[in-house]
């Protein structure tokens, strides 16, 4: 029979054992997920779908480029990967356990000459007990032998870290175990964001896919706030939160404190700072200079409207008291960018009890009077939150993955085999990583048997 | 004495080490250029070392306390201190100094770039970054980038030299036969990777972990985590090269040399040319 000759499952198998299949795998993996980071992921922005031509979108839709980690194509070369790791492990791994768990105990010279260490020494002197010597050394500098009396000779075995042979496995188990993990998360768990204005109380959350998640238990918000460093760089955003179970405060769930990387956990589902916003809706008039003929306008929270003489406002910031901010004054206030008929934007303040400072701005608002009347507002806080139980799978994998790399890189098998004759001792050595290494072990091993001998010698 | 002196002096050294090195290319009889260039190395890296703890220092008396490694020029500051780290580490075990003339240009171009195109004004940490992992996280992948500068500049020699043995005639006296053989250098290209690839492996884990504990998800195909992937599987792939027919050697020598242009891109590509979550420059 030749080669060509093989039935299809063989041929199939070798396919899936071939390490040329794995190089393959992992550098079209590399290049094709080069895709994705160029490529906005999700839902693809405006402005994007603006640079690109409808067939590009409809060719990006068609293969999937909009969610390509998620597609059929990603998937089946990472199952292929799984696949083909998992073949290569049942292939090799029999030979390895055997290696392992049975070593060869008797060196010959037909298996001996293809390993790259051999020393042979000629000595006088009787065969048991210069095996009790050199067995003695090989205790004290490398490990106990195991001695086989065969034919009046005298076969000594010893080995160090025979499991690191497995390491490599592990690590390829490691990554089957992310995996699992990671299904193990899609499948059971969810991610959702929710908004809680300041005081209130949700029990539902939305999932990325816009579906209501029932939480099965309530979480209000006490407090929000934000704190600046000096110089006005955001150093803090902060939710207090308390949990309810039957609109009851759970004790040690009550009042947490929750800032961006400390997060709260309950029943499995946490709930991480992620952004904020104002709620509210605030009462203006805008009237002759007068006081005269006045219309009532009233913006949302961070909203805009438009002026009689047709630009825009935008409302930026209220406080119930301007007080703290300005000294002299007092009553609410209200921060307002107008954009003039120019193309220029202008910040100027609004007060509800100063109407004589309010005239200061009437060249920003088309010689129209504009007054704050007060308004509410909330603040809201905006939890990710996401319940995931696949994730101590993936750290298990992560884990074992470490330890796998680790040992499989820097431990290393290492044998010496010792055939002690009557007047000739021949050594062979095998290691599995770092043979130079290992090499100049055996020099100085060597070196020490040589002078045990000497010393038999002198006698 | 400020670590912005320090800093400069650091430079100057590196530099000085990187003409060493190139001396002792040229000069093959004189060892006195080799070890000069990995003395002067070593002693920028010391005084690196103290700029660094400086800087980390001063930044509690401006009161905004944290580890220099918050953006993109202490970075980059500090992706120098790891490539002459690592560099100085290999040096130490295995006595080939010579692969410093294709190694400090990495270290020099750093700290060159940062100490003359970069603001290096110390700047409070934004509420994203304020937690440990940032530790763990940029000190493994750094090492990890900077273990695979050492293997990219390695390789270029393989290559250089690989070509040499093919074509030269034994006993000439050229620049290139100072190199150490390819042999050699495939090896030490080897033990580079082996000090990376578990290093960006912890990096890229405690990326996950830091993701997972302050926004839910271990994962979230965010291009900066797309691309430390895409690094991982270049090396990945290295490694399995090395026992695959066909892939030995030069090829090898690519891979490594393609792996350390995607780590690169990793680090500044990213930041600079594409948009998403990691946007702090680190």
């Amino acid at each position: 029979m030749t080669t060509n000759d093989k039935t299809w499952p063989q041929t199939l198998w070798d396919f899936f054992c071939s390490l040329k299949l794995t190089m393959f795998l992992l550098i079209a993996l590399a290049v094709i997920s080069i895709i994705g980071t160029v490529i906005p992921q999700g839902t693809p922005p405006p402005e994007y779908l603006q640079t690109i031509s409808q067939n590009k979108l409809k060719l990006y839709q068609t293969l999937g480029f909009f969610d390509m980690y998620h597609s059929w194509w990603f998937i089946l070369l990472l199952s292929l990967l799984c696949i083909n790791l998992i073949s290569c492990s049942i292939k090799r791994l029999p030979g390895i356990w055997v290696t392992i768990t049975q070593p060869i105990l008797i060196m010959s010279d037909e298996l001996g000459g293809s390993l790259s260490s051999r020393k042979m020494f000629m000595i006088n002197g009787d065969a048991r007990t210069l095996c009790d010597r050199v067995a003695a050394v090989l205790k004290m500098e490398f490990a106990a032998p195991v001695i086989t009396e065969d034919g009046g000779a005298f076969h000594l075995f010893a080995q160090k870290s025979p499991w690191s042979r497995m390491a490599v496995y592990a690590v390829h188990l490691s990554v089957l175990v992310i995996f699992i993990g990671a299904i193990i998360g899609s499948l059971f768990g969810y991610k959702g964001y929710v908004n809680i204005i300041e005081g209130q109380t949700i029990s539902n959350v939305m999932s990325r896919s816009d579906k209501e998640i029932d939480l099965g238990f309530a979480v209000r918000c006490e407090k929000f706030s934000v704190a600046n460093y000096p110089n006005g760089a955001p150093k803090e955003f902060k939710s207090i939160l308390t949990v309810l179970e039957n609109g009851r405060p759970v004790p040690d769930y009550t009042n947490v404190r929750v800032i961006v990387n400390d997060p709260l956990s309950y029943k499995g589902i946490t709930f991480y700072q992620s952004s904020y916003g104002k709620l509210g809706e605030h009462e203006f008039t805008i009237s002759d200079p007068d006081g005269k003929n006045p219309q009532p306008l009233s913006i949302k929270s961070g909203g805009s409207a438009k002026l009689p003489d047709g630009n825009g406002i935008c409302l930026q910031e209220t406080t119930a008291d301007i007080s703290q901010f300005q000294s002299g004054i007092s009553g609410p206030a209200a921060q307002v960018e107008a954009h003039l008929a120019n193309g220029e934007s202008k910040t100027f303040i609004v007060y509800a009890d100063n109407p004589a400072m309010n005239k200061m701005n009437l060249p920003y608002t088309g010689g129209k009077l504009l007054q704050y009347k007060g308004g509410e507002e909330f603040v809201y806080t905006g939890l990710q939150v996401a319940k995931d139980p696949g994730v101590w799978v993936v750290w298990l994998g992560c884990f074992l993955m470490v330890v796998g790399i680790y040992v499989a890189f820097f431990m290393s098998h290492r044998r010496i085999w010792v055939r002690v004759e009557n007047g000739m001792v021949t050594i062979w050595s095998n290691a599995s990583k770092n043979k130079g290494g290992f090499q100049l072990f055996m020099k100085q091993l060597e070196t020490k048997l040589d002078k045990q001998y000497s010393v038999e010698d002198n006698k | 004495m400020t670590s912005s002196l320090l800093f400069n002096i650091t430079t100057l050294l590196y530099l000085a080490s990187m003409l060493a090195f190139f001396a002792a290319l040229a000069n093959r009889t004189k060892p006195f250029f080799g070890m000069a260039g990995s003395y002067i190395a070593f002693g920028g890296l010391f005084l690196q070392t103290i700029a660094i703890g400086l800087r980390w220092k001063e930044s509690y008396t401006l009161g905004v306390g944290h580890a220099p490694l918050s953006n993109l020029y202490e970075s980059v500051v500090f992706f120098s201190w790891t490539i002459v780290l690592i560099y100085g580490l290999l040096d130490l075990k295995y006595r080939y100094r010579v692969i410093g003339a294709f190694v400090m240009p990495f270290a020099l171009l750093g700290m060159a770039w940062a100490q003359l195109g970069m603001k290096s004004g110390i700047e409070p940490l934004v509420p994203a970054l304020q937690s440990n992992w940032l530790l763990y996280h940029v000190i493994t992948c750094f090492l990890g980038y900077a273990a695979f500068a050492v293997a990219c500049g390695i390789s270029i020699m393989y290559l250089i030299r690989e070509t040499h043995e093919r074509a030269a005639q034994a006993n000439e006296k050229s620049v290139v036969a100072t190199f150490p053989p390819s042999r050699v250098l495939d090896d030490l290209n080897y033990k580079a990777i082996m000090i990376g690839f578990p290093l960006l492996t912890l990096g890229i884990i405690t990326g996950a972990a830091w993701a997972n504990y302050a926004w839910g998800t271990y994962w979230s195909w965010d291009p900066k985590e797309t691309w430390s992937l895409i690094v991982w599987f270049i090396y990945a792939a290295f490694l399995h090269a090395r026992i695959t027919k066909g892939w030995v050697g030069r090829r090898a020598a690519w891979l490594s040399i393609i792996g350390f242009a995607a780590t690169i891109f990793c680090y500044l590509g990213v930041n600079l040319l594409l948009s998403g979550l990691h946007s702090y420059g680190g």
